[in-house]
């Protein structure tokens, strides 16, 4: 009876991992399995030749290599931007009794019930009247607004779990408040600080509808992929596609560990 | 120590400042350009929304989609997190693979459900292997509505179950392991267990979750427009259609208007009915 319930559970678990890999496998094999691939009929499932034929055509569409520079570029000035703003107001939240810090934290909570994306509209408005209309730095704060408020959050659950009696001792031996934060707090947040960061790269690298409202010869990789959708072959939109999972993967590999002490918690 | 009371305000202020400038001033500036017109302030611009060929679709297919997708997540992440706990052997790279979606961009997601379902796709080939068609067939035009909503809705599925699972696996580390131990010595069965211990603890998980992917669920766009190009219109993508191609921004504006109410009732409504019950804390 224990072993049938077993046999169950295992092969759910491996048929969800199938349904998760499977299309990723696919479309991998679209990306790099060369312009025969695309059209074959029926499709093999498995690779005939491998050839980056496809990535390489890709690539050679007129700014699609700037177009992922800028997107770089945005996710890590985002990156920056929202640990900047982000990390200081999580820190007050976990380390200071003041009056108003809850009206602040439902603030920054409330701020989940609003499609923010949505508000690129007006801000293309603004954005052509201050002159960053279609730059980098523009789509960089508008994935601010996106990526800060989870940054405050996490940065938050990431200070409470740091005992400040280590700080304290700090403040004994002669530190001042910036100082001991800077000795003891931050090499101990650093890894959290990291995988914080890493997550705003990642909702600024995949974002899409401001990044295509805000921007329009410079465009990001995925507003410049938008636009190929009814442009260009298969197989270049397909590697596309590829290249835009490939990081994230990668990513979510790196912060696996922190997803659910630190996202789990602070989303609630 | 007029320093120390004064610094925390300090540390928020930057945070409260931007959100202030990004967040607060264009969702005013969203409301004014909805409701200003060329002769005035009016509405206008939303009774040319409603006269829309696509307004009354994109509504249709926007809470389709989301009264589809939202419960389906719901259940596929309980399921999930349940089978997680039974799991004694890889749980970390389990975890892994089951997060991946987490990072992968609803563009991308599109574009991958695009391989497999279109004319030439995987799905069509595995289908003419096994007799079920003869030959390469769409799916994803207007002339076959079912099928498309349905491939949005699989492909929306697969790339958002994952932030659904995490908050409900958070949840789930936090529910102390001797609850469902006294339940079971009282000799409840293990969907008693689940259904009256671990669910109702489960609960702030549940409501967080659900507020979070009803409200990106409503701004689903870029899958949308990848899977079914301008056959199926969304809210969103109307609103995009209107600011892009039409260059009109205070129509965009009302569809952005429209899709924030929607939102904000949605997350009022998730609110109320998972609030806490009399007699439970929270």
């Amino acid at each position: 009876m224990i072993g049938s319930r077993r046999v169950l559970l295992i092969s759910g678990v491996l048929m969800i991992c199938a349904w998760t890999l499977v299309p990723i496998y696919l479309v991998a094999l679209g990306g790099v399995g060369g312009a025969s691939t695309i059209y074959a009929w029926p499709k093999p499932f498995w690779p005939a030749s491998l050839s980056i034929g496809n990535f390489t055509a890709f690539l050679q569409i007129e700014g699609i290599w700037a177009a992922m520079l800028r997107s770089v570029e945005v996710a890590v000035l985002c990156m920056i931007l929202s640990l900047l703003l982000g990390a200081p107001a999580g820190y007050a939240l976990a380390r200071f009794a003041f009056r108003g810090a809850n009206l602040y934290r439902l603030m920054i909570l409330m701020t989940r019930a609003f499609p923010v994306g949505i508000l690129a509209l007006p801000l293309a408005v603004s954005f052509v009247r201050l002159g960053i209309y279609d730059t980098v730095f523009g789509v960089a704060l508008m994935h601010t607004a996106l990526a800060l408020p989870f940054a405050v959050l996490v940065t938050a659950s990431l200070f409470v779990g740091i005992p400040r009696e280590l700080e304290e001792a700090a403040w004994v031996f002669g530190c001042s408040g910036p100082g001991a934060f800077r000795r003891v707090v931050m090499p101990l947040a650093i890894p959290g600080i990291a995988a914080t960061a890493i997550f705003a790269f990642v909702i600024s690298w995949n974002e899409v509808f401001a990044a295509s409202v805000l921007t329009v010869r410079n465009k990001t990789l995925t507003a410049d992929l938008l636009t190929l959708l009814s442009e260009a072959p298969l197989q270049s939109q397909l590697a596309g596609g590829l290249l835009l999972i490939l990081p994230s993967v990668l990513f979510i590999f790196f912060v696996r560990r922190y997803l659910f002490a630190l996202w789990g918690v602070a989303s609630r | 120590m007029r320093g120390q009371t004064l610094r925390p305000y300090l540390l928020i202020m930057p945070s409260l400042a931007f959100l202030l400038l990004l967040f607060f001033v264009p969702l005013v500036q969203t409301v004014a350009l909805a409701f200003s017109t060329t002769t005035g302030t009016g509405v206008g611009n939303f009774v040319q929304m409603l006269d829309d060929l696509d307004f009354r679709d994109s509504v249709r297919n926007t809470f389709g989609l989301v009264l589809c997708v939202v419960p389906l997540q719901l259940l596929a992440a309980l399921g999930m997190s349940m089978m997680l706990r039974h799991v004694r052997w890889g749980r970390d790279i389990i975890l892994w693979i089951w997060t991946i979606p987490l990072g992968i961009s609803d563009l991308a997601a599109g574009l991958v459900w695009l391989a497999i379902l279109t004319d030439k796709g995987y799905l069509n080939t595995i289908l003419f292997e096994v007799g079920v068609i003869s030959g390469p067939q769409s799916w994803l035009t207007y002339e076959t509505p079912g099928a498309l909503f349905l491939a949005i809705l699989t492909a929306e599925f697969w790339r958002a179950t994952a932030i659904v699972f995490v908050v409900l696996v958070a949840g789930v580390q936090l529910i102390p392991r001797e609850y469902e131990e006294a339940a079971s010595v009282f000799g409840a069965t293990a969907w008693q267990r689940f259904r009256r211990v671990t669910l109702p603890l489960l609960r702030p998980s549940i409501q967080t979750a659900l507020i979070l992917r009803t409200v990106l669920a409503f701004e689903a766009f870029a899958v949308v427009l990848a899977v079914g190009g301008r056959n199926f219109p969304v809210l969103v993508s109307q609103a995009y259609l209107w600011q892009f191609t039409n260059q009109n921004y205070n129509v965009a504006a009302c569809y952005a208007v429209l899709v924030t109410l929607v939102s904000l009732a949605a997350t009022l409504v998730i609110l109320i009915a998972l609030r806490p019950r009399a007699g439970e804390s929270a």
